[in-house]
């Protein structure tokens, strides 16, 4: 494991860079390929609406996917996060007008621990709504 | 219906191996558009003290919750998919998945609730390699939500 930010140089509130990850119904289907979930409610906007949503949502895990990515760019190696945890709060919604929705994130380290080791505190966002809460890394610095 | 108090700390054979193939982890990877080289690259891998190219954080749920059927469709738990949403989930590693890991899964009921007319249920994956050795532990936690006008 070779992260390639050092422990020592970062304080209770460093920030992490932000970013923005775009998702159309064909990521969807793309992810649902890749990861097995074939459920409906992530491609079938018939189906969607029917169960109660407001249209197709993506997966949980493909926001929570997305949402890592913040911490593992910044730390380099991915096997640097060593406990990542989430809730659902509310779905990405994912029009099928063309363009569909972001996904932005930001995140910060929140508290310094022991063993090089960081929390990082995660902020999802899309279309103004917390799509993940109590969204938090651990991550092992160099 | 409010679910069985009495399955918590149930735990459920490990599942067959699953094998982690290198082109699966690429084609995962791609998916969530994340050109991290440590995923696809086994020398850009080795360079970070990994033995191959390794997994994503959030690659093992195919594994686990496809491990965590066996908890979701225990007919004598009876949970009603068609209600169930996703709650929760965690990871916690003792190692990045790798390709080439043979994993075995063990899956544990860890908590049944019941909070207004939803059930809530906790299931614990405990992932292991073919040696027997601790790669990852996934909690994931499933609400039924409760039917209309219930």
């Amino acid at each position: 494991m070779t992260a390639k930010i050092a422990y020592d140089e970062v304080e209770v509130g460093t920030e992490l860079p932000a970013q923005t990850f775009p998702v159309t119904r064909a990521t969807l289907v793309r992810y649902a390929g890749a990861s097995g979930d074939f459920n409906p409610i992530h491609w079938n906007e018939k189906f969607a609406v029917e169960v109660g949503l407001p249209d197709v949502i993506a997966h949980g895990m493909f926001t929570m996917a997305e949402a890592i990515r913040v911490v593992t760019d910044w730390a380099g190696d991915p096997a640097a996060v060593v406990e990542y945890g989430v809730r659902f709060t509310k779905p990405v919604v994912v029009p099928d007008d063309g363009s569909g929705a972001l996904i932005e994130v930001s995140a910060k380290v929140a508290a310094k621990l022991d063993d090089q080791r960081v929390r990082v505190d995660l902020t999802a966002t899309s279309a103004g709504q917390k799509v993940l809460g109590m969204s938090r890394a651990v991550v092992r610095l160099a | 219906m409010a679910l069985d108090q009495s399955f918590v700390g149930r735990t459920y054979p490990p599942t067959a191996p699953y094998e982690v193939g290198r082109e699966k982890i690429r084609e995962f990877a791609e998916a969530i558009g994340d050109a991290n080289p440590a995923y696809t690259d086994t020398e850009a891998a080795k360079a970070l003290g990994h033995s191959d190219v390794i997994a994503p954080p959030t690659f093992v749920f195919a594994i686990t919750f496809k491990a965590a059927g066996a908890v979701i469709e225990d007919p004598q738990l009876g949970l009603d998919y068609s209600r169930v949403v996703h709650g929760d989930q965690k990871f916690a590693y003792t190692r990045p998945v790798r390709a080439g890991d043979r994993l075995s899964v063990t899956s544990t009921i860890e908590a049944i609730k019941s909070l207004a007319g939803n059930d809530i249920l906790d299931i614990r994956g405990e992932v292991h390699d073919a040696s027997g050795e601790h790669v990852v532990t996934a909690w994931t936690k499933l609400v039924s939500r409760a039917p209309e006008g219930a």
